[in-house]
């Protein structure tokens, strides 16, 4: 049974703030099959493609028959605990701090017997349901669940430690002139995120849907314009150490690719607001998101991108817009290392055309925002790395991973 | 004007005898730009990159790169901006007359209807009434319309609707008559462009742009400080930027004022 969590107290100003620590890191490069799937939330082992068996640890040849044959395939999720045992004084430093530290030993229905941590509310010789989870150090762990909803399981101390949950959390959304934005202010709060801070670039500008931000309890308003250097530091300035979650809503849509547009002027405006952006944000907040990574309950967690999946794959309809998505997935990537030793997460929304007025004329299936927001705070809760939202960014990834070659040329119609 | 006089205006402005007024709002990023649909070009905001600050970028100096639209800031509008202007001889910022950048102003104090009537427009007779009390315009003067409105916060600056700006400007007739009957060097005014905010919906559209810069006329916006300007008898000196082929540019403009 897991104790709720409560909200944090205020940070007493004489105790120094604990640096984060990182669990061990080292993986072979067959274990990162593990990782890949972990990224996605699913659940993959190996399993031979001669005799069918399904092995954990990662390794070489088939421990059944030593075929060279085994590939990473989703995998039926069921097991049982066999026994736990509680870590009291371990050497590691991260663990050491995060005492006691419960693993066990999970016999799986498919066959292979998996060393994991465990939730609270996970019983010896009860089923048991497994999960990969990305750790702080963004490698891939076994974390058992009980199989079924179990109160404030969320809450669960070695489960927190896997995802980026919103609650009790601040979070800064930082262009909430979008429907994405308030979408996502909305799905945040629904979430029992403490304070979200919604950042408003030129506020001289009317938009729609002021009122019902401003009229909100834990919604706090902040002037940011994250294409400007300055507006982008001096908000850091101000609530930099506050920010738990950092949601780059950030949208410059437009078409066109390069010779049916004249000049860059309007390259330099989405290079301005997706790429440069990005970097305001990441040199004003990145270095206070990294350092708080172990900061108590409301500790800073994750970082979120919104990107399109034309990211992967231009898409000359809206080739200029492609690049400079694929220019910030790019810097994501940077970014995720560079957040790795406060042990914050980066999870990028791979989304195709959403259902907002730059995609106007392109016809459906297109992305409700809504459907953004919900899967951010879904993507959080379960400590993702990588969501693909909606059937456009599902297929045109999965077509690329079948052949680029030929999502290339359908995408040039 | 003989040497020595020029050096008793020094004197004078040293001694304060003259004072020096900055009509100019500072050049930052949060300062209102002009609004056209998306779907048009825009006007690259002002962005002010740091290169160093007295740090391992640079362990002595502090400077900054700057970026910004022709038509941002308090801003100049040569008469190549607008199509009327364009085949003009001597058009943009780097070749218009140097002398042009220094002429006296006529101010017209609007404010008191402009802060009942944010879309309150200058007429050929209130102008007239303004003559009446002050004199005719001179030939070569700029035209500086007062309405308080550099006063405002932005958003209330901007003051933008789901119909447009509404902002205070001339009518059509007026800038007309003004080009054409008092041969005024240019128009200036405190909101964000020469014209009101309406003005696209005027006959012509935007007539302070169409009249001025089709007779070589100049343009000046989000100008401040007015108030602190006599009616007639102040000297403006308001030289842009020498952009090759601009079209105008932020700049400094003061104004030299009598104390006396």
């Amino acid at each position: 049974m897991v104790e709720p969590i409560k909200p944090p107290r205020r940070k007493n100003p004489l105790l120094r703030t604990r640096l984060p620590a990182s669990p061990p890191r080292a993986r072979s490069r067959t274990s990162h099959g593990y990782t890949r799937g972990a990224a996605e939330g699913r659940f993959l082992l190996q399993r031979c493609e001669a005799c069918g068996a399904f092995a954990y640890p990662a390794r070489e040849a088939c421990p059944s028959c030593l075929s060279f044959g085994l590939s990473f395939v989703d995998a039926p999720r069921r097991g049982t605990l066999l026994c736990e045992t509680t870590a009291r004084v371990p050497s590691d430093v991260y663990f050491r701090e995060r005492t006691p530290w419960r693993i066990g030993l999970v016999k799986m229905d498919c066959g292979p017997t998996i060393v994991t941590h465990l939730h609270a509310d996970c019983v010896e010789g009860a089923p048991i349901r497994m999960s990969f989870q990305l750790d702080k150090s963004g490698q891939a762990v076994a974390f058992a669940h009980p199989e079924g909803e179990t109160p404030n399981m969320a809450d669960d101390k070695q489960w927190r430690e896997m995802t980026a949950d919103p609650k009790f959390r601040r979070v800064l959304v930082t262009n909430g002139r979008s429907v994405i934005g308030q979408e996502a202010v909305a799905a945040l709060k629904g979430a029992g995120a403490k304070t979200v801070f919604v950042g408003i670039a030129e506020p001289w500008r009317p938009f729609a849907g002021e009122k019902l931000l401003r009229g909100q309890d834990g919604i706090e308003i902040v002037t940011l314009d994250a294409a400007d250097e300055k507006s982008t530091a001096d908000l850091a300035a101000d609530i930099g150490g506050k920010v738990d979650i950092l949601i780059n809503t950030t949208e410059y849509v437009r078409p066109g690719g390069l010779l049916d547009r004249r000049g860059t002027s309007i390259a330099r405006d989405e290079i301005d607001q997706a790429y440069l952006g990005f970097i305001n944000l990441a040199q004003a907040f990145g270095p206070a998101v990294r350092m708080r990574g172990a900061d108590g309950v409301n500790n800073s967690v994750a970082w979120v991108n919104i990107l399109s999946v034309y990211a992967l794959a231009n898409w000359p309809a809206f080739g200029a817009y492609s690049a400079s998505q694929a220019a910030c997935l790019s810097l994501s990537h940077c970014l995720r290392a560079e957040l790795r030793p406060g042990g914050v997460r980066v999870l990028n929304l791979f989304t195709g055309p959403v259902d907002t007025e730059w995609f106007q004329t392109v016809p459906p299936p297109k992305v409700a925002p809504r459907a953004i927001a919900q899967a951010i705070v879904s993507g959080l809760r379960g400590g993702l790395e990588e969501m693909y939202v909606g059937d456009v960014a599902e297929e045109i990834r999965q077509r690329l991973a079948a052949n680029p070659k030929a999502l290339e040329r359908e995408l040039d119609r | 004007m003989q040497s020595n006089n020029l050096l008793e205006l020094a004197g004078a402005i040293s001694s304060g005898a003259v004072r020096v007024v900055d009509l100019t709002f500072t050049l930052s990023p949060d300062f209102p730009v002009i609004v056209l649909p998306p779907e048009f070009g825009q006007a690259a905001p002002v962005r002010i990159q740091e290169i160093s600050r007295y740090d391992g970028r640079g362990p002595a100096w502090y400077w900054n790169n700057i970026t910004f639209g022709e038509h941002t800031g308090t801003h100049f509008d040569a008469p190549i901006h607008w199509f009327t202007g364009k085949n003009l001889p001597n058009n943009a910022v780097d070749t218009m007359p140097a002398k042009d950048m220094i002429a006296p102003a006529c101010v017209i104090d609007c404010s008191a209807q402009a802060a009942q009537d944010p879309d309150f427009l200058l007429t050929v007779p209130l102008v007239e009434a303004w003559e009446a009390k002050h004199g005719r315009i001179p030939d070569r003067n700029w035209v500086l319309l007062r309405t308080d409105w550099s006063k405002k916060g932005w958003r209330d600056y901007a003051n933008l609707g789901d119909d447009g700006a509404h902002t205070p400007g001339p009518n059509a007739a007026v800038m007309k008559w003004l080009v054409e009957e008092r041969g005024v060097i240019g128009f200036g005014n405190e909101t964000i462009g020469t014209d009101a905010g309406q003005a696209g919906h005027f006959e012509p559209p935007y007539p302070a742009h169409h009249f001025l810069h089709g007779a070589g006329r100049y343009g000046l916006q989000c100008l401040c400080n007015l108030d602190q300007l006599p009616a007639t008898g102040a000297i403006i000196v308001a030289s842009p930027l020498k952009i090759q082929n601009g079209s105008g540019s932020p700049l400094r403009v003061i104004a030299l004022v009598s104390s006396t």
